[in-house]
């Protein structure tokens, strides 16, 4: 199972919070997604459809597509 | 040994009769330097009225997010601003979940549903669920889907679930500053009526949502008086965007206080560590609560949050000496 980075340094959105990641510490976003997954697309900012199931999970960016881990 | 300790020792550990609401008080105010005490004493009754064997469960979210109803605590509420989009999963992945599931040993599944209570659509993908799950994989469904009716309780029963979840979630005193959309006594009567269907009852709650110690006493006094086949025991992960969001976790030791509190409260229930517990305890937290009255777990991830890998709780039970339930032992 290969997880994608939680939020790559060159994303513009937190993928936890939704805010600019240029802007405002994100240290509790990063600390929070490892026992959760990304909620807003970090390219777009929109709100994801997640499914967690019991041994990973699929985040769904209607503009950007599926990440999973 | 505080007096409270000595009392349940004889009556708990040795006549199996869970303590009243003022001795689980009693248990709950217990010093720090009593914890570990407490601890051995619900371990003890655990093992001398449940056994070593620890019960691996798993669980699923069917229909996330979009509930009408608005529990304080709960990031799929469609009344608060939390980032949790409405999702449905399909059968073909609901399938793969129960056999990732089975995969760790586990011998229940629970499909969850974040619904009022179920409609005709969620009926009728529930039913092709379970009986995907049935003809594939080897494992016992569990469901919690709200407030049921009679007709519905019966038609869970004709699918074949076998255990039915519905969380009291607090005390009866406190429950109305939890939930308003709905009353405590609503949930207990889906209670009565899973109950009297045969099905196998499952009700628990969170602790660490504003209620003071006297109604952690009273809801497992309450609890204790519904009798539950299993009692699955969360801590507040407080969700972004709903009215406890800014609530703190329980602290370590009330988490595990109230764990040796439940248990002396209900010495042959399943008492199963639910949600929260990476947060308010961590990984060592895992391993004191396992020897502090709990025989049961949830591995794996939660219906929104993530838990930690079921191959560390696996791992933890075994280092623990405590078997797995074995399918067979359940039937
Ligand atoms: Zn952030
Ligand atoms: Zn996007």
């Amino acid at each position: 199972m290969t997880e994608l980075s939680p939020t790559a340094p060159a994303a513009p959105w937190c993928d936890h919070c939704g805010t600019a990641t240029g802007a405002g510490d994100h240290a509790a976003c990063a600390a929070a997604r490892a026992l959760e997954p990304p909620r807003y697309c970090d390219r777009c900012r929109r709100r994801m459809k997640v499914q967690v199931l019991p041994a990973g999970w699929s985040a769904r960016c209607v503009e950007h597509g599926e990440i999973h881990a | 040994m505080p007096e409270i300790l000595d009392r349940a020792r004889t009556q708990v550990l040795e006549n199996g009769v869970g303590l009243d609401q003022a001795g689980v008080l009693a248990v709950l105010n217990l010093p720090d330097e009593d914890l570990p005490a407490a601890l051995q004493l619900a371990h003890e009754v655990r093992m001398r009225w449940c056994g070593p064997e620890v019960e691996v469960e798993g669980i699923v979210s069917l229909k996330t997010g979009g509930c009408p109803e608005d529990c304080h605590f709960c990031s799929q509420s469609g009344l608060f601003t939390s980032p949790v989009r409405s999702v449905w999963l399909d059968i073909p992945n609901l399938v793969a979940a129960a056999k990732q599931t089975a995969a760790t040993g586990a011998t229940e599944f629970c499909i969850v549903a974040a619904v009022r209570g179920p409609d005709a659509r969620l009926m009728k993908q529930l039913r092709e669920g379970v009986a995907a799950i049935q003809a594939e994989v080897d494992i016992q469904v569990a469901a919690s889907l709200g407030m049921l009716t009679q007709e519905q309780v019966d038609e869970l029963v004709e699918m074949g679930v076998h255990r039915y979840n519905h969380n009291l979630e607090t005390c009866r005193s406190y429950f109305p500053n939890v939930v308003t959309t709905h009353s405590w006594e609503e949930r207990w009567e889906t209670l009565r009526m899973v109950r009297e269907s045969g099905m196998e009852v499952c009700c628990g709650g969170i602790l660490g949502l504003g209620e003071t110690v006297e109604q952690r006493a009273e809801f497992a006094a309450q609890l204790a008086e519904l009798d539950p086949h299993e009692v699955p025991l969360n801590f507040l992960n407080p969700r972004p965007g709903t009215p406890l969001g800014d609530r703190p976790v329980v602290e370590g030791k009330d988490a595990l206080r109230a764990i040796a509190a439940f248990r002396l409260a209900m010495p042959r229930t399943i008492l199963r560590y639910a949600g929260g517990r990476e947060l308010t305890l961590g990984d060592l937290g895992t391993r004191d609560g396992l020897l502090g009255g709990i025989n049961a777990v949830i591995v794996g991830n939660y219906l929104t949050t993530l838990g930690r890998p079921a191959t560390d709780d696996l791992k933890l039970l075994d280092d623990l000496k405590m078997p797995v339930k074995a399918l067979s032992a359940t039937l």
